[in-house]
């Protein structure tokens, strides 16, 4: 028998026995809900709102086992150690977890977008008084279509054009228009927030006094830092001069800026890696294993 | 001892991370945390605004981000209702209606007061990115006709003379990529010359320094600013110390401490290996 399938036989053989004894004796992994009755002032209709409340609540009249949040944690937790398995070697599970997480997000993503973009958007103000009857029933009774809204859904249906076999390069017009508006969109903001709005953000004292007219040394040798920081990049990146000589020697300098500001976005890499990590494992720890309490969920249980 | 080093298998490190991380989550370790300026900057910014002023909190990240980023978003909810700031919520990425509905159950259930349409709304989600905040820069109405649950915003107080939101009294952005924090300070703050702070993942912060102060008036970079962040939370509002809630991300900082101790050992290990094996090589 293979090495690494001797290793998962006896991790799968191990965990799961462990599971089966916390499960029957501790307890672990379980969801509970509050149900709550919903009557808005001035309606006839009332519904029933269900908020999680922690474990220790479960006694309570009107607290109850949400299956669905139940498996809900067992899912996220399986597909978690699923993914995790991919540091030791690929294998079906990881197959399995990232094919469910493609595919999910994608339904997720796609239902979303027809509901806010379609139905919210372009249906609402094409078709309000179906729209009121049928799938949003906010809707003002005095809104009246909107025409204008007919332009987005020409092009929306020029651009789906593609996938017929014939007259492909219709959807290329609505997808001109598209980069078209973007470019000048971004072109705007670009040119308000990064450019005039940074010039102006570097224009700062470099010499910085107190207000009784003696020195600020740690303010005037951080706009000092800003500003020396700011040229020797910018030479750095001035190709049309051969970069030797003092140039050379400058740009040199701005390198050495670069890397610092890289070492720092690697820091704050790992940082934010390390927190991801930590969350995963304090959600298998605390809310599907239960070995850990840390804000109290399960006291007294 | 070096030769067995060299070649040693990646997986061991992986394995000595996750028990590392593991055994400083199970010991439960908490390391006590000095807020930086930076990070009073921006508790300054909610805190100097008068009781009761209109807040648009965009919470742009997904679950993969959750670790990171929901203990800034749950941070500024508790110090917002606090100070019964009006609370706007709203997210430019589609899997960010969770996020924000974590947040609304901290309202539900530690700020019971709070009431739904007169305290705080929930936009929702509307598809188009920087398109959207361009479009509720001007007019709000015309994207965002009825809130999340599809209720007329006419017929919510909080949001029935509500234009647009350059009368925000501040934008606060809580994101881990595009569209998120830079496109909030090109499309808003900027422009309509809007009060704003983020939080943002460690990966976002670096690009968004160059806009501070004048454009953003501060930023939490990553897991520890927002440890920071709530420890200036629990200095002004000590009742918090007793809700471990909202110590999230203080209990994360335990396993942050001893990971990098790891890492610097690592990369310290990897150096000594690298210049032996070099100076091995010279020699021969």
């Amino acid at each position: 028998m293979k090495q690494s399938t001797i290793i998962w036989t006896a991790l799968m053989v191990l965990g799961g026995g462990f599971l089966i004894i916390r499960a029957s004796t501790v307890g672990m992994g379980q969801a509970y809900v509050r149900l709550v009755q919903v009557e808005p002032e001035g309606s006839t209709v009332s519904w029933t709102d269900r908020l999680g409340v922690d474990p220790k609540e479960q006694n309570d009249a009107d607290v109850r086992l949400s299956w669905p949040r139940t498996i809900g944690i067992w899912v996220a937790a399986l597909c978690t150690l699923s993914i995790f398995s991919f540091l030791y070697g690929d294998n079906p599970l990881y197959k399995l977890a990232e094919a469910v997480f493609v595919g999910s997000s994608a339904g997720y993503a796609m239902a979303v977008g027809f509901w806010d973009g379609m139905i919210n958007i372009l249906f609402r103000n094409l078709w309000p008084e179906l729209m009121r009857t049928t799938f949003i029933p906010g809707i003002d009774e005095t809104q009246d279509a909107n025409l204008l809204f007919l332009v987005p859904l020409i092009l929306g249906l020029m651009m789906l054009w593609r996938l017929a076999p014939v007259g492909g390069w219709i959807s290329r017009w609505a997808l001109a228009f598209f980069i078209g508006a973007t470019a000048g969109l971004r072109l705007l903001a670009y040119f308000q927030s990064d450019f005039v709005a940074q010039i102006q953000n570097t224009i700062i004292p470099l010499a910085v006094f107190f207000g009784d007219g003696s020195i600020d040394f740690a303010q005037s040798l951080k706009n000092i830092t800003i500003v020396f920081g700011i040229f020797v990049c910018t030479v750095y990146f001035f190709f049309s001069v051969e970069h030797k000589g003092i140039v050379g020697k400058v740009s040199r300098v701005g390198i050495w800026f670069l890397m610092i500001t890289f070492g720092a976005g690697f820091g704050y890499t790992v940082m934010g890696r390390i927190a991801l990590l930590s969350g995963r494992l304090e959600f298998l720890f605390d809310d599907w294993l239960w070995l850990i309490d840390p804000v109290g969920k399960r006291i007294g249980l | 001892m070096l030769a067995f080093f060299e070649n040693l298998d990646r997986r061991w490190i992986f394995l000595l991370m996750f028990l590392v991380v593991a055994a400083a989550i199970l010991t439960q370790v908490k390391f006590p945390e000095k807020p930086s300026p930076m990070v009073r900057n921006v508790f300054r910014t909610i805190e100097d605004l008068p009781d009761g002023s209109s807040v648009l909190l965009a919470l742009d990240y997904d679950p993969a981000s959750e670790g990171e980023l929901q203990p800034m978003a749950s941070a500024f909810t508790r110090q917002c209702a606090k100070k019964k700031h009006k609370l706007f919520y709203i997210t430019l990425w589609a899997p960010g209606v969770p996020m924000i509905q974590r947040s609304i159950e901290i309202l539900k259930s530690e700020f019971q007061e709070y009431r739904y349409g007169q305290d705080y709304v929930n936009l929702g989600y509307r598809t188009g990115g920087e398109g959207v905040i361009k479009l509720v820069t001007s007019d709000l109405k015309r994207l965002y006709a009825n809130d999340v649950a599809g209720t007329n915003l006419d017929d919510i107080p909080l949001t029935r003379n509500l234009k647009n939101i350059q009368k925000m009294d501040l934008i606060v952005n809580v994101g881990a990529g595009s569209p998120g924090s830079k496109e909030w300070v090109q499309y808003a703050a900027t422009p309509y010359n809007i009060q704003m702070v983020a939080g943002t993942t460690g990966v976002g912060a670096p690009p968004l320094y160059p806009y501070i102060p004048n454009q953003l008036a501060g930023i939490l970079g990553a897991i520890k600013a927002a440890s920071e962040y709530e420890q200036t939370l629990l200095e002004r509002y000590p009742e918090l110390n007793e809700n471990e809630k909202a110590q999230e991300a203080k209990r994360r900082m335990g396993p942050q401490l001893v990971a990098h101790m790891l890492m610097i050992g690592l990369i310290i290990l990897g150096n000594v290996i690298h210049f032996s094996q070099r100076r091995r090589e010279i020699s021969q």
